[in-house]
């Protein structure tokens, strides 16, 4: 990986490219390089959706090579949704090739004077934008079975649907899993609206004629990667649970912990969880000839993934993930499976997030749009409001927060503009704390509090209380970026967290593939660096002490069934960034 | 005698149930029940005892609801 492509959407004459040396990069990755070209080259008060703003879009320092579970890849840029810096990541196939292509980054830029649709195609020998109007609001499944009879099998695809183009707040970008599905998307934060805004319909990357990354110590790097393995395959968790179950897994745990916000942050325990738990559907799964265990690209040794196939037996979506059943589910008081699969499948194909888009409708729920438990008229309002482009469809689309003031409603879970997902702060109070402060808006990955407070892996700190939850958080989030630069999934959390021999096998599989000694403080060293960095461009893009704050209804409003609320002071929230 | 709701979890339900009513001695812990289930306790992830976090040596209470899980995690 040691260049990096540079396109120009607004040159004069049409899209210009040019290849630059990669330079401190060759050695970065995933979310270390996305937010540090960000920082370093995109005003923080330009307007998301213009001109200024880039588009960087980064593989892992691991992706490409033979390192398990190193697939994940960053897209990075200033989010429409949060108006702050965004790093946001997928898995699907899209990492592996672009590394093995030779890409530190791509980097795309400025705006097209027409309004022509674009595709890049990216091959070993050269890169092709060319103009393609056909493609115009195609939804992202129809989208990738057109470009795969031009463009073959072979290739990774990157894509925005219907809701990209229309620059939505809440739009993401696909990324094809191995069966060339666009099932696994960079979620957060509206990172298809810049993708839309640079009118840019698809990226396709094919990696024809070229080779794995080759290690620096081949031996060294397969022995690391061997020690690796077995440690994630001899934890619980990334051995046996999240395979067998997935991350939906945590619709019963949550539920019985008393910290599943349901029907819009209301209660923390819902009725219904059982019917749309992980357990229920796994069983269902494999009931109608689909998958419980899939991963979703080459590489993954966990595979938490699955595939729904609907009543038919005919494939529906990939294995709804827990946050996603949660926010179309208990967040709207609906504990029908099949309606979450369906709207998992709108959300992917019209290429949305699938937490903000749950939580928008939850909230326009209590705004009385609709009424709670309505799966008819959610599926309704996804696919023929925002897959349509209607004026409710764009307040939808534009996210919780938009829809909360468009329809009046209090109680509006969001942190810097971007929904809070699946787990309430009041019963979980780390997650409340990285919430509040990550650089990123609400983001549960950012900071996986859930692990410690509740799953009691990594140690134990009682969730419902305020103590240690900061200090928490804040080795949590300084982990977290370090790994989101690794490119490597980030539920390998769970094995490195609690066995130290398989932290250790990490460290030796960087160290051995770049031919340097990287130990755990280098890791730390990275992650501070890389959150000072996006903090710097929030204070600069506005963003103040009073943004890292929970909405006030979390500590005013005590949740039952433990009726608390949120106790973390702000001025100890103010502490997180504080390390010296 | 008391009377206790134990579910059961992931793959704890194979074999055994998802949920019963279930009647013990008084004094009974959350430790006898998982042996009195035979769950290895190494296995044993997270324990719920009416939405709180306990540990296998809490005495159980007649109307007790109990939650057993097996380490697991997701995000
Ligand atoms: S564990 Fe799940 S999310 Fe992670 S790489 Fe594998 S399939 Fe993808």
């Amino acid at each position: 990986m040691d260049k990096i492509l540079r396109i120009n959407m607004g040159a004069s004459g049409g899209p210009s490219q040019s290849i630059e040396k990669a330079g401190e990069f060759t050695a970065l990755g995933g979310r270390a390089t996305t937010s540090m070209i960000v920082a370093k080259e995109v005003p923080p008060d330009c307007h998301p959706l213009g001109a200024e703003n880039k588009l960087v879009i980064a593989p892992g320092m691991l992706s490409g090579t033979t390192g398990a579970m190193s697939g994940r890849i960053s897209v990075g840029c200033k989010s429409p949704l949060t108006g702050g810096i965004k790093e946001s990541n997928a898995g699907g196939q899209p990492a592996q090739v672009m590394a093995r292509l030779g890409y530190a980054a791509i980097i795309i830029e400025g705006k097209p004077a027409t309004d022509d649709l674009y595709k890049i195609h990216i091959d070993k020998d050269k890169v092709t934008i060319s103009v393609d109007n056909s493609l115009k609001l195609m939804d992202n499944y129809p989208l990738i079975e057109k470009l795969r009879k031009e463009h073959g099998d072979n290739a990774a695809y990157m894509s925005i649907g219907s809701a990209g183009e229309r620059k939505m707040a809440a739009a993401s970008i696909a990324c094809t899993d191995p069966e060339l599905r666009p099932s696994r998307h960079c979620g957060r934060g509206g990172v298809g609206a810049v993708m839309g805004a640079k009118q840019v319909k698809a990226i396709i990357f094919d990696d024809k004629g070229c080779q794995q990354r080759p290690p620096k110590d081949p031996d060294g790097f397969k022995a690391a990667n061997r020690a690796y393995v077995e440690g994630i395959r001899k934890h619980a968790v990334s051995g046996e649970g999240l395979p067998a179950y997935g991350t939906n897994i945590l619709t019963n745990v949550l539920n019985e912990a008393g910290g599943y916000p349901t029907r819009n942050f209301k209660t923390g325990f819902f009725e219904g969880g059982t019917n749309i738990s992980g357990e229920t559907q796994a069983e269902l799964e494999v009931k109608r000839g689909g998958l419980a265990t899939h991963g979703c690209h080459r590489g993954c040794v966990i595979q938490c993934s699955g595939v729904y196939n609907d009543k038919d037996g005919k494939f529906l979506t990939k294995q709804p993930e827990y946050e996603t059943v949660w926010s179309h589910g208990g967040h709207c008081g609906i504990d029908d499976l099949d309606t979450i699969a369906m709207l998992d499948y709108l959300d992917d194909n019209i290429g949305v997030d699938t937490i903000e888009m749950g939580v928008a409708i939850g909230v326009a729920m209590d705004g009385g749009v609709i009424e709670f438990g309505d799966g008819e008229g959610a599926i309704r309002l996804v696919r023929d409001e925002v897959g349509k482009g209607t004026p409710l469809g764009r307040i939808l689309g534009n996210g919780a927060a938009m829809t909360g003031k468009a329809f009046a409603v209090e109680r509006v879970p969001v942190v810097k503009g971007q929904a809070i997902p699946a787990y309430d702060p009041r019963t979980v109070q780390g997650i409340g704390v990285t919430y509040a402060t990550s650089t990123m808006g609400a983001d549960h990955t950012a900071g996986y509090a859930v692990a410690t407070n509740i799953l009691k892996v990594g140690g134990d700190v009682d969730p419902l209380k305020p103590e240690g939850q900061v200090e928490l958080s804040r080795n949590l989030q300084i982990a977290t970026t370090a790994i989101d630069s690794t490119g490597m999934c980030l539920f390998i959390a769970f094995p490195i967290l609690d066995q130290p021999e398989t932290f250790d096998a990490l460290l030796g599989m960087l160290g051995a593939f770049y031919g340097t000694k990287m130990t755990g403080d280098d890791v730390i060293a990275l992650g501070k660096k890389v959150l000072n960095m996006e903090r710097e461009f929030n204070k600069k893009a506005g963003f103040g002490a009073e943004d890292d704050r929970l909405p006030r209804f979390f500590k005013t409003e005590p949740l039952p069934p433990h009726n608390i609320t949120f106790a973390v002071k702000d001025e100890e929230l103010d502490e997180l960034y504080n390390w010296g | 005698m008391i009377q206790v709701t134990v579910k059961l979890f992931a793959s704890f339900r194979i074999g055994r149930f998802d949920r019963e009513i279930r009647e013990y001695p008084q004094a009974t812990t959350v430790g006898d029940v998982v042996r009195d289930l035979q769950i290895p306790e190494a296995e044993v992830g997270i324990l719920l005892l009416n939405f709180v976090h306990v540990d296998l040596q809490r005495q159980l209470a007649d109307g007790d609801a109990l939650s057993i899980f097996p380490l697991v995690g997701g995000g």
